[in-house]
């Protein structure tokens, strides 16, 4: 589900993320997305076991063990490793489970469709935000947005 | 639930541009600055390194250019565009972007003069072959593809010669051999044909022209489909570190908008032929009524090329619109809402007359350009081509007695009757 009326939904909703597979490496699409999230007011939990903290955030080893309340897990993982990731997301609560830009895993999305999560494949959370609430528009993307209202958000 | 799919005619008015935050102006703003202030630092280092969305310098992107951009992406059904000064930079900045020293494109020969002599001594002289080939037979494209083969290229209707491309047939070719195709859709804009239905990769499209619409500025774009497998293969400057741009993998990092985002922050950075925001503004102006204007223009034109054909002052007439045209079927099926503004025609007398009727026109305007709202007219044997040999001249497909028109928006009475004024003064 990626129609701008779930996305608003999502956004409105969900302010703490759950980044799974975050990487510390600045020039990683991963961390990229993580520090526009913090940038944009989101709360960001780095999921990766290889890592004791990442953005000044501490970073847990699984879902499982965040001792927070979660609203959205976002999974930079290969598609093959998503299913025991939905598993969790359903486990610990979340509302949302969303696969990056280049990742589907039928199996997965379905696990979290079935237990009342949103999904949303196959889409980056950060161009998705930029879309609908300004960003993306000043790099020439067809956002699809057209509307005679001022942007209810405004972007930092 | 999937969102509501807008028609072409609200897409010109309303794609790239919501009320401005700030003021609530309805029409675009034009920022007209060359800078944007950081936040602090860390935003700096963040814009950057292209972690946020946000505008540094206006030879990378301007919040009025950007509506361009978006508004022609949204046009031509593509997922990105980015604008550029003329469409001659566009083209270019399109072909830099993934071509270096060895690769090879395969090119029709019809191409529009500045096009060819750029591809033809400008890139290489920068180490990158163009293979010429007969556009009118599909095939021609797939026999001249090699390894090193990185970009079709070739126009919906050539200019002058107005061959219409088989474009379902070429765009399975570059297809199937993971070839991106690159279409200048120019003469036929997104109102009358839109590549992308049938596979093309990347278009590009002299602005200037009848997107524009009104003579008034220059400017050029190139779009991305967004379905274009970048990761095939044979494009390692998609997929690879940039050397360009901070080491950022341009297809993995943004998708199917890469191409454009890499076009932008290399070739535009580097090259720098950014499109003035004032230019933008106007370009806009123009596409909000592009389909009212295209609508007329294909009408006049057709009412110009039926008068001509039975005129007994003009030897033929060249438009893809008239039946006796070879390229009526490809038009009918390309074009089927009009075969464009232009057409040629060979006048009874040859050169001497052909400069006698430029010479004429009452209010038809001599000049070298096509897509302006008034009629244009140019005799391309004793003008743009006069320096040629008559031989010279046959192979570019400009015979002596050829003139082109660009049939614009006047009372169609008036231009039939300059038209004729000056086919009877030139017959003299």
């Amino acid at each position: 589900m990626s129609d701008i009326r779930t996305l608003r939904e999502i956004f409105a909703r969900g302010r703490t993320v759950a980044v799974v597979g975050l990487s510390a490496d600045w020039f990683r699409p991963s961390y990229f997305a993580a520090k526009y999230l913090k940038e944009h007011g989101f709360r960001v939990i780095p999921v990766n076991p290889r890592y004791p903290e990442i953005l000044g955030e501490r970073c847990y080893r699984s879902l499982r063990d965040i001792p927070d309340p979660i609203d959205i897990v976002d999974v930079f993982r290969k598609a093959a490793d998503c299913v025991p990731i939905a598993e969790e997301a359903v486990e610990v609560g979340a509302r949302v489970f969303w696969l990056q830009l280049g990742v589907t895993n039928p199996q997965a999305e379905a696990i979290a469709a079935g237990a009342g999560l949103t999904v949303v494949a196959n889409r980056c959370i950060k161009i998705e935000y930029a879309r609908l609430f300004g960003g993306l528009n000043w790099c020439g993307v067809n956002t699809g947005v057209i509307s005679s209202h001022r942007p209810s958000m405004l972007p930092r | 639930m999937s969102d509501h799919e807008f028609g072409f005619d609200t897409l010109c008015l309303h794609a790239g541009q919501v009320p401005d935050a700030a003021t609530g102006s309805r029409a675009a703003p034009i920022y007209q600055t060359t800078s944007f202030v950081f936040d602090s630092p860390d935003h700096a280092a963040s814009l950057f390194n292209l972690q946020t969305f946000g505008n540094v310098y206006s030879r990378l992107s301007n919040p009025t250019v950007a509506v361009l951009e978006e508004r022609l992406a949204a046009i031509e059904r593509g997922r990105a565009a980015v604008a550029a000064a003329t469409g001659i930079a566009a083209q270019a900045v399109a072909l830099l972007n993934v071509l270096e020293q060895g690769d090879e494109i395969v090119a029709a020969r019809t191409l529009y003069g500045g096009t060819l002599t750029q591809l033809d001594v400008t890139l290489r002289k920068m180490g990158i072959a163009t293979h010429f080939i007969d556009s009118d037979n599909p095939e021609n494209f797939a026999r001249a593809i090699t390894a090193k083969t990185k970009i079709l290229y070739a126009e919906t209707i050539a200019n002058p010669s107005l061959n219409v491309l088989d474009l379902a047939a070429v765009a399975k070719i570059a297809n199937d051999a993971g070839v991106a195709l690159c279409v200048d859709n120019t003469f036929a804009t997104p109102w009358g044909c839109r590549p992308f239905d049938y596979g093309a990769a990347l278009v590009v499209h002299s602005a200037t022209k009848f997107l524009g619409g009104h003579g008034t500025s220059m400017g050029g774009v190139v779009i991305e489909s967004g379905k274009f497998p970048w990761d095939n293969g044979r494009y390692p400057a998609m997929t690879e570190p940039s050397a360009g741009y901070h080491g950022i993998r341009f297809y993995e990092t943004f998708g199917d908008f890469g191409f454009t985002m890499k076009c932008r922050m290399e070739c535009m950075r580097t090259l720098g032929p950014a499109l003035a925001p004032f230019n933008a503004f106007l370009l806009l102006q123009g596409i909000e009524t592009l389909p009212l204007r295209m609508e007329r223009h294909c009408a006049n034109a057709l009412a110009v090329a039926r008068h001509l054909e039975g005129h007994p002052r003009v030897r033929w007439v060249n438009y893809p619109g008239l039946p006796s045209s070879r390229y009526h079927d490809l038009a009918l099926r390309y074009l089927p809402r009009g075969a464009g503004a232009v057409l040629t025609f060979g006048i009874e007398g040859g050169a001497s007359a052909g400069a006698k009727f430029i010479e004429s026109v009452e209010f038809l305007s001599h000049l070298a350009n096509i897509g302006d709202a008034k009629t244009l007219v140019i005799h391309p044997a004793s003008t743009t081509h006069r320096q040629l040999s008559d031989e010279q001249q046959r192979a570019a497909g400009v015979s002596a007695d050829l003139v082109r028109i660009s049939v614009g928006l006047e009372s169609i009475e008036d231009i039939l009757w300059d038209i004729d004024k000056a086919l009877d003064k030139a017959a003299s």
